[in-house]
């Protein structure tokens, strides 16, 4: 299979990107646009809107697209007053877990409520890794970051069992591990009509990783191709798993 | 002519001038530019969308600008305390939009159906940083009406979030007005290629760009350049966003800060008020000057940018300014910065109007 060459779209200017070693950022921002190329989507017809933080910055100032580069948490509700003005555009959220499950979280719900026509793609690599790495409300339960030093003591959301709550018509999540399907998952949320959400497991070496037993990108990578299990949306819903073990697939792909 | 209250002229203003994007959260008592907004927008092709808090209702009327909408929001206090980090990013960005805060009394939740003017600060300073605001205080339906179209215009012209301050009165108070008042329908900023931020140097305008034009816009709330390329570590960079952000408003000062003159000339008593305020000034100057005071009143039509020259230019004959609003002295502090006579403050935070005896009173007061 060979890779499009995806530089026709990034800003050369911004180029290389100021992630870190190991940031799983990258890859997905790679695997956006590769599925970008493969639907032969209309670049200029697009928007791409994120929050604040290092996940913010894949579509800003990487993508040589309109981008919106908002205030945290509310890239979601920016984004709906874009397409609500313009439907004809192809309105794309790219932003973090810090973004649009914590701060943001209330957002997330109401588009996936009210089926606003948008793709949400969360980069989750469960830290808050631009001030630092302090806990998010994605951090598992245990894990040592900076403001929980003696382990999280709290529960960590499962954004897509939350989304499906809300009644959203897409949901997935697929980790950086695994870029193929990363893509195939984007490919199908960028096509879907309604609202569309994909959960993608990143990798922060930085200020996750190192603090928890994955010292290196490769620990961390393993680690999300060891933890990943193929399940569908009922198995998400009705089969928990433990040890930090965590469903990919596209989970519902259903009219929203 | 027509019989409407305040929220409803302001409605017809915005829909006059062009407003195609409506975006707002229900709160007392704005709510009747938000329900008005609901029927009249569809009907005539507009958007209009029900948002789930008002940080979200501002974040999508600042995403709509970005896609060419002359787009609004209307709320009251609590809920503009909640749009405030966004209405920064406004500033920030050079988003052009309109909010109609209809003040109620404060702090916090206070009496919601009850007036207040104590937003006239928040409107000033809520949002960290430095900005110069546009906040325009109608004191009528007419106004109401001239104004919120007005507020259109400016945000286009400046690139800029502009206040419309009203307040619980003249929001629900019903009065004749005329809706066949010319009013400026706002353009959209033709197609250029011009860095979407201004030149380096000035502070001149820039139209306004749209996404969706193969622009490849960067729009952030993040210290940018002319092209809108984060900048967050260069002094030169911040400077320049400041300067401009602020300078277009301090370089128009002088006409943007409207003013209306009542028996100014031979006053030894100067009223200064705004919105609701100003009309019990009106009433309590007439009767004062019927009891032999020599009273004048001089009403704000815009409390942002502040008239500071008019303030200064208040005539030597002048003893005593009295500044009459519905708050502890916030705009008093802003007139005792600049009047040459002594200031006395008017107040009253009851979530009542000022009655014009309870003006007529302070007038006594200060002449004795």
């Amino acid at each position: 299979m060979s890779v499009p060459d995806v530089k026709k779209y990034l800003r050369s200017e911004a180029m290389p990107t100021l992630f870190c070693t190991g940031c799983g950022h990258g890859i997905l921002l790679h695997c956006l646009l590769i599925a970008i190329d493969e639907l032969k989507k209309d670049y200029d017809n697009m928007v791409f809107v994120s929050g604040i933080g290092c996940a913010a910055w894949i579509p800003s100032p990487h993508m040589a697209a309109d981008t919106l580069h908002t205030t945290h948490g509310r890239p979601i509700a920016y984004a709906t007053g874009v397409k609500a003005y313009r439907p004809d555009l192809d309105v794309v959220v790219v932003s973090g877990d810090g973004d649009i499950v914590s701060i943001g979280g209330n957002h997330l719900i109401h588009a996936a409520r009210r089926n606003t026509d948008i793709t949400v793609i969360m980069a989750n690599n469960k830290v808050y890794g631009m001030t630092g790495g302090q806990q998010a409300s994605t951090t598992p339960h245990g894990c040592i970051t900076l403001t929980t030093p003696q382990g999280n003591p709290e529960r960590d959301f499962d954004t897509c069992r939350l989304v499906l709550g809300a009644d959203a018509g897409f949901v997935a999540r697929e980790t950086v591990a695994a870029p193929r399907n990363l893509i195939k998952v984007i490919k199908a949320a960028l096509t879907h009509e309604g609202f569309a959400f994909v959960e993608t497991v990143s990798t922060c070496v930085t200020h996750f990783g190192k603090m928890n037993g994955m010292p290196s990108p490769e620990a961390m990578i393993a680690n999300l191709k060891e933890k990943s299990v193929r399940g569908t949306g009922t198995d998400l819903l009705t089969k928990p798993l433990e040890d930090g073990r965590f469903y990919t697939g596209i989970f519902t792909s259903g009219a929203g | 002519m027509a019989y409407l209250q305040g929220n409803m002229a302001c409605v017809e203003g915005a829909l006059r001038a062009g407003c195609d994007f409506f975006g707002a959260y229900p709160i007392t008592p704005s709510t009747e530019i938000m329900t008005a907004m609901a029927r009249r927008m569809p009907e005539m092709g507009r958007t209009f969308v029900q948002m789930e808090d008002e940080i979200a209702s501002i974040a999508a009327v600042i995403g709509a600008a970005w896609a060419g909408a002359n787009a609004m929001t209307a709320t009251s206090g609590p809920g503009l305390a909640l749009m405030l980090e966004n209405i920064g990013y406004a500033f920030a960005t050079e988003t052009p939009c309109v909010i109609v805060d209809v003040q109620r009394a404060g702090p916090s939740t206070g009496q919601a159906t009850r007036p207040a003017q104590g937003d006239v600060m928040t409107a000033r300073f809520g949002c960290p940083g430095d900005y110069e605001p546009i906040a325009l205080a109608p004191w009528s339906a007419q106004e109401s009406f001239e104004m919120t179209a007005r507020a259109f215009a400016l945000a286009r012209e400046y690139r800029m979030p502009v206040f419309v301050l009203t307040d619980e009165i003249i929001a629900h108070l019903y009065e004749t007005l005329d809706l066949d008042r010319e009013i400026e329908v706002v353009e959209h900023d033709p197609p250029c290629d011009l860095p979407p931020f201004g030149d380096a140097r000035t502070c001149e305008r820039t139209p306004m760009p749209k996404f969706g034009e193969g622009r490849k816009l960067l729009v952030t709330g993040s210290t940018h350049d002319e092209r809108g390329r984060r900048r967050t570590t260069d002094p030169q960079a911040q400077m320049r966003l400041v300067e401009r952000i602020t300078k277009k408003i301090e370089r128009d000062r002088k006409t943007l800060a409207e003013t209306e003159s009542y028996m100014m000339d031979d006053a030894e008593i100067a009223l200064v008020s705004y919105g609701a305020s100003g009309r019990s000034s009106l009433a309590a100057m007439t009767q004062a000057r019927e009891n032999g005071r020599k009273v004048g009143l001089l009403r704000l039509k815009n409390v942002w940018p502040f008239a500071q020259e008019k303030i200064r230019d208040i005539g030597g004959g002048v003893k005593k300014i009295v500044v009459v609003e519905m708050n502890c002295g916030m705009m008093r502090r802003e007139v005792e910065r600049f009047a040459r006579a002594e200031v006395v403050g008017c107040h009253k935070v009851a979530g009542e109007i000022i009655r014009p005896d309870e003006i007529i009173e302070v007038i006594e007061n200060v002449s004795a």
